[in-house]
This record gives C-alpha cells, sequence and structure tokens, in this order.
C-alpha cells in the first residue's frame, strides 16, 4: 500500500492498517469473514469452471435468481446509500452532513460486492469488457446500467477521495455526479424489468420509479444499521451530531417504508385484476412463495422496522439496531420475491399445456447461496475494515486544534476562521451554503 | 300520394348468388377485424388477428420489410406428436441434450367431446419486434435484415441472460458448447445459408404440420396460406406486440400431398 504522509493521514482521519490490530476479537472476526467470503468465491468458481448449469437452480424458465437479487440488494443499497448522505453533503441539509463519509465509503463498498456477485452470474464477464465498448446496444437498458454504474462508481471513488482531503467543493460536484449517475444507472436497472414488455408482471413504469424509492429506503436502513454497528465497535463515534443525523435518517426512513408500503398494496391490487398477473400474485400471497412475502418482506421489511423505528423515538439504539438489521434482511427478501414475481409464471402458462405449469419452483443452490453469503461477507469485511482503517470515518481525534481553527460541528474537520469571521459563517463557507442561519 | 312505379322487369336482383367474391371477402373481413378487435385486449387471444403480425399497419401487408421474409406456418391439428423435427433440429444445429430450439406442446382437454388430445410445436417466432434484440446489451442478438431472421452472434454474448427473460415464447437457453445463448435461426446456419430451402423441421415432418417459406413472396406456400380469409390464422401471445413471423392455423384434414411435403424445395 502506498505511503499516506503524517500530514494527509491527519487529514483523512487515516489510523493506517495498524489500527486492525487494535482488538484481536474483531481482528478475528474480519479474518473469520474474510475465510467465509474466500470460500465462498472459491465455491464460484468451482461453479464457473464445471458449468453453471449442472450447479446453479436456474433454468430457461428462470433464468434470473439468486444471484441477481443478492446482486440487486448491493447495489440498490449502494444507490440509497448515495442518496441519503447527498441530502446533507452535496444539497447541504446540515443533519445529514456527519454520514456522509461513511456512506460513500460503505456505497463503494456495496458496489464493489454486487460487482463480486454479478461476475458469478454472468457466463462470459471477460466478453463484456470487450463487447460492451466495441459492440454497444444503446437500446439495450442492460448496456446503461452497465456502463452508468461504471461512471457512478467512479464518482464515488472520487467523491470519497474529496471527502477524506475535505475539499469539499469538488467532494460535492463529484457527488452530485454520483447521485445523477446513480439514479440513470438505477433507473435503467429497473427499466430492466420495466421494459421487458413480454413479462406482464414487470411491464410498466412501476419499476424504475419503484426502485429509486425502494433504494432510498434501503439507504436509510443500511445507514441505521451500520452506524449502530460502528458504535458497538467504538461507542466513542457516535457524538451528538451523529445522533442527530442518525434521528434525521430515521425519520426519512419511516416514511420512505410507508410510501413502499403504499406502492406494494398498489401493486398487490392492481395484480389481482390481471388474470395473468393475478398467478403471480396469488403464489406470493397465498401459494408456495407466501412465507417469502408475508415472512421476508411485510414482517421483516417492513413492519417490525416501522414498529421499532417509531416506538426507539430515535434513542434507543438496541431498538433501531434491531429494527434495521432485520429490515436490511427483509430488503433482501423483497429483491429476491421482485426477482422471482416476473418469472415465476411461464409465458405459455395461458395454453394449460402440460409442459408449462402455471407456477413454477425456484429454491436456490448451494452455490448461489455461497456467492451470495460471500459477497454479504465482503461487505461486512469492508464495513469493518474503514471502520478500523479511517477511525470510525471520523476525522482525527483532534486533540490540538490549528490557532484560527475549530471543528466543524457539520462534518467534524477542521475548519480555518477568515478575519471577522464566526465558526456558523465559517462552516457556511466551506460548504458553500449560500442560505443564511436564522438570527 | 304518388308512388314511383316499380319497374319489375329490370329490378336488379339482390339474391346471394349474386354477390361477387370480392364484396364476400370484404364482409368477412370486416367481420374478423372486429372479432380480432376484442379479442386483442386478450392475452394469448386465439382469434385471428392477422393484421397485428404484419410490419405494416394495413389488413394484409403492402409489402414485406425482408426479401426473403421467412415465416412459418403450423398447421395445428396436423402434429401427431412423433417429434422427427426434434430430432433432426439436434442433429442439424448441434443442439445439446439439455437444450432445445423447438418442442412441441401437448394438450389434453378432458371435457372435449371427440379428440383430447392436441399437439402444438412451437419455435422462435422471429418476431419483427423482437424483445430480446431489444435487450441484449451488445448486439449479440440481432435482427438479420437480409432476411428477417433473429439470429445471434455468439462471440458478442456475454451470458447475462436477459434475453432469455425478455423472450416471451421461451425460444431461448444457454448453450454451455458455445458459451452463449442459442436458439432457432430457421436453421440459417445449417442449411439455408447452403442453399437448402426448408428448415430441417420443416424437411422432416410427415404430415405437413411445419410450412416453412418466404411470405413475401405471392406464389410462396405460406404468403397464401396466411394471405386467405377462410381459414383463422393466428399468432401466439399478440398483446405482447412482438409481431411473430410463426403462424398458426388449425388444419384437421390432411393437404394434398404435394403441399404437405413441399417436394419442389425439399
Amino acid at each position: 500500500m502506498a505511503r499516506i504522509s503524517d500530514e494527509r493521514a491527519a487529514r483523512w482521519g487515516y489510523s493506517g492498517v495498524a489500527a486492525l490490530r487494535n482488538s484481536k476479537k474483531q481482528l478475528a472476526f474480519m479474518v473469520i469473514l474474510v475465510m467465509i467470503a474466500l470460500w465462498g468465491y472459491a465455491v464460484g468458481m468451482h461453479g464457473k469452471i464445471v458449468g453453471y448449469r449442472d450447479v446453479y437452480s436456474v433454468t430457461r424458465e428462470i433464468p434470473w435468481g439468486m444471484l441477481i437479487a443478492g446482486y440487486i440488494f448491493c447495489v440498490v443499497t449502494s444507490t440509497g446509500l448515495c442518496l441519503v448522505s447527498c441530502v446533507g453533503h452535496v444539497f447541504g441539509y446540515e443533519p445529514y452532513m456527519p454520514i456522509a463519509k461513511r456512506s460513500v465509503f460503505l456505497a463503494i463498498v456495496f458496489m464493489l460486492c454486487g460487482f463480486s456477485i454479478i461476475f458469478f452470474d454472468i457466463e462470459n464477464p471477460f466478453r463484456m469488457a470487450v463487447w460492451n465498448v466495441i459492440s454497444p446496444n444503446f437500446a439495450s437498458n442492460m448496456w446503461w446500467m452497465g456502463t452508468l454504474y461504471g461512471l457512478y462508481l467512479l464518482a464515488l471513488c472520487v467523491e470519497y477521495y474529496f471527502l477524506l482531503e475535505q475539499n469539499h467543493s469538488f467532494s460535492r460536484f463529484a457527488g452530485f455526479m454520483g447521485v445523477l449517475f446513480g439514479v440513470a444507472a438505477h433507473s435503467n436497472l429497473g427499466g430492466i424489468f420495466g421494459m421487458l414488455y413480454g413479462r406482464q408482471e414487470w411491464y410498466g413504469p412501476y419499476m424504475p420509479i419503484y426502485f429509486i424509492v425502494s433504494a432510498m429506503m434501503s439507504g436509510g436502513a443500511a445507514i441505521i444499521f451500520f452506524t449502530c454497528l460502528a458504535r458497538l465497535i467504538d461507542p466513542e463515534i457516535l457524538d451528538q451530531k451523529q445522533e442527530r443525523a442518525i434521528n434525521a435518517v430515521r425519520q426519512l426512513t419511516i416514511m420512505l417504508i410507508c410510501v413502499i408500503i403504499f406502492f406494494t398494496i398498489w401493486k398487490v391490487l392492481c395484480g389481482i385484476v390481471v388474470p395473468e398477473k393475478y398467478i403471480a400474485i396469488h403464489a406470493f400471497l397465498v401459494g408456495r412463495y407466501a412465507p417469502l412475502f408475508w415472512i421476508g418482506e411485510v414482517a421483516l421489511g417492513f413492519i417490525i422496522p416501522l414498529v421499532f423505528f417509531i416506538v426507539s423515538k430515535g434513542v434507543n439504539y438496541k431498538l433501531m439496531f434491531w429494527g434495521s438489521g432485520l429490515m436490511v434482511i427483509g430488503i433482501f427478501f423483497m429483491r429476491y420475491n421482485l426477482v422471482l414475481e416476473g418469472e415465476v409464471v411461464p409465458g405459455f402458462a395461458g395454453l394449460h399445456v402440460l409442459e408449462y405449469p402455471s407456477v413454477l419452483n425456484y429454491t436456490p443452490s448451494f452455490h448461489e447461496l455461497a456467492i451470495v453469503i460471500a459477497g454479504v461477507s465482503m461487505t461486512i469485511f469492508g464495513f469493518m475494515f474503514g471502520e478500523k482503517v479511517f477511525n470510525g470515518h471520523k476525522f482525527q481525534k483532534h486533540e490540538v486544534v490549528p490557532a484560527g481553527a475549530f471543528i466543524c460541528p457539520g462534518c467534524g474537520g477542521i475548519h480555518y476562521l477568515k478575519e471577522g469571521e464566526t465558526h456558523d459563517e465559517a462552516e457556511r463557507r466551506h460548504h458553500k451554503l449560500s442560505f443564511r442561519a436564522p438570527k | 300520394m304518388d308512388f314511383n312505379k316499380i319497374d319489375l322487369d329490370n329490378l336488379k336482383e339482390e339474391s346471394l348468388d349474386n354477390v361477387s367474391g370480392l364484396e364476400r371477402r370484404n364482409f368477412l373481413k370486416m367481420g374478423l377485424m372486429i372479432t380480432g378487435l376484442f379479442a386483442g385486449g386478450k392475452i394469448l387471444s386465439v382469434v385471428s388477428k392477422v393484421d397485428e403480425v404484419f410490419a405494416s399497419t394495413v389488413n394484409f401487408a403492402e409489402e414485406y420489410p425482408y426479401k426473403p421474409h421467412y415465416s412459418m406456418v403450423i398447421r395445428e391439428g396436423l402434429c401427431i406428436d412423433c417429434q422427427r423435427c426434434m430430432v433432426a433440429c439436434h442433429k442439424t444445429n448441434n443442439v445439446p441434450e439439455y437444450g432445445w430450439r423447438t418442442k412441441i406442446l401437448e394438450k389434453i382437454t378432458p371435457d372435449a367431446i371427440g379428440r383430447k388430445r392436441g399437439f402444438m410445436p412451437i419455435l422462435c417466432n422471429q418476431c419483427n419486434n423482437p424483445p430480446c434484440v431489444r435487450a441484449c446489451p451488445t448486439k449479440a442478438s440481432y435482427k438479420d435484415q437480409r432476411n428477417g431472421i433473429v439470429r445471434i452472434e455468439s462471440k458478442k454474448c456475454i451470458g447475462c441472460k436477459a434475453c432469455m427473460l425478455a423472450c416471451p415464447y421461451d425460444a431461448r437457453y444457454f448453450n454451455e458448447e458455445k458459451h452463449a445463448v442459442d436458439k432457432c435461426d430457421f436453421c440459417y446456419e445449417s442449411r439455408l445459408s447452403k442453399g437448402k430451402k426448408l428448415t430441417a423441421c420443416a424437411a422432416v415432418c410427415p404430415t405437413g404440420a411445419r410450412i416453412f417459406g418466404d411470405i413475401s413472396d405471392p406464389n410462396n406456400v405460406v404468403y397464401k396460406m396466411v394471405h386467405q380469409i377462410e381459414r383463422e390464422v393466428w399468432v401466439l401471445r399478440p398483446a405482447v406486440g412482438t409481431k411473430p413471423n410463426v403462424f398458426y392455423m388449425k388444419a384437421t384434414n390432411p393437404s394434398p400431398w404435394a403441399l404437405r411435403r413441399q417436394p419442389d424445395i425439399r
């Protein structure tokens, strides 16, 4: 790893890789996570060598399964982390500012883990690198999604670098580009489903809209969950500013859960009246996939977190930890259900032929599960690595604040005062906030 | 009150015998259009909607976008499930045992009077508006501009399987040997490009359930079969809007031998 000068390390809040050794317990946990991830990826490589047809449960009728659900889960959460954190440090709503660094870092981690999962779903990932560039199909949502997610990841990395550098002009610009690319890429992911006019369950403008809103919901859940986890790793990170930020995110997340519940209710109601959609909806409401919907999606994803978040009042971290943790699991089920519901009813179901049952069966195979577990382990490892090496995504625990400077209550960085300037004005200048505080 | 005197001697006869063929056709066409229109909202409508499957919006296409414009007519009642088409397809196109390019579906209607079993061959519909081609990120799937066949350039296929998801007819599968998605190409690579006139399945079909030809040619049998109104012609899942080039019609009586086997082009 390239050497980072002391001055830069101080600015970045970088504690060095040596910080990983601070707690033997946590280090051991991280080693276990890496081992699980390596095991999962090794299982995936085994699948790649022997051929996916033999080891995955996906078929020609259900070509997308668990892995696509895992990929969508990761990239949705990444987009959500980016969008929610941008409320603060890009669009200037102060309470959200302290979460920016951790969120952007996690957005990068989630994105990379998502890519690692889809690597094992795409049959020829190396051909993709070549033909995506020299033979693009501009009419394909898939192409746009891949390309825009690439740009999005780049924007996130630039954004994170400038956040570390405390250069808020550039980080803000990069963050804004990240939002643009993120929304475009993510709505194209929804568009992949929404523009398949052969699949009634997905077709329509619902999917891209749903994807963006549910991304923000996922982002909110992830921020709360990972901040609560970070608090377990180092209780000191949760200062007053962070507490305020978490409460603000909690409020937003409550609202977004309600919005998604509303979306889901209407999806179900509209599905019931169309015969072809009804078969799929029926399978998820009372049929063989009902537990996935009621327990996975509704209970874990909506009801429990909603109740826990409201009851916690933003101060009970234990409740919020459990609420957001269960919600993250519930969100995984949501993605899984979303992928399956469009596929379980074969196109020829209406012909009532013997070859096509009305509802197809899909259960993920060992290989598919192992790869998703690997991706999730890598995400948690990446999170812990970030917490340790970047000092809980806080800036250096400034014992000595340089003369003429102060610790910004918004971002936690060191801001320098110009002559005759108050702290408040310096903060606003530093974060390029044009509006003035009420007197 | 004055009445015009009726000139009984010169009265135009209005009996059915005198209706011209053209008038009959127009009337039937209108009826068919109306039925088709009402059935149009139904997914998997089996009522004739011939106009929907053409690239042009008029009843019968004035001009087809490709020359030749390869199409197939499947005469459902004639299929006896001998599966010779499937065997021929596997052999001709090196289709692995786990995949298929064409298949025969079986349908049993226990309540029906008389015949209770029916067979329905399916294959890629070579749509004029193919969802798979739009979904492919690298143009590995494309519509061949020379003949309208939806083809795959294997080396470009990244294996994302978006096309399999997009296809409403379950016509695609992933071929491990080719490392690419594979599908029916009307035997273009294995036969048509080598000068043969029929697909392998059409050539071996013993009952003439599969009729293959060029729908842009008025002398071709496929053109004649589709451009008529005496028998219903339909396509699969018309509501999806893919405009398929595989047409279905019912035929329970065996056709003349010549038509059955298309002997002139075998």
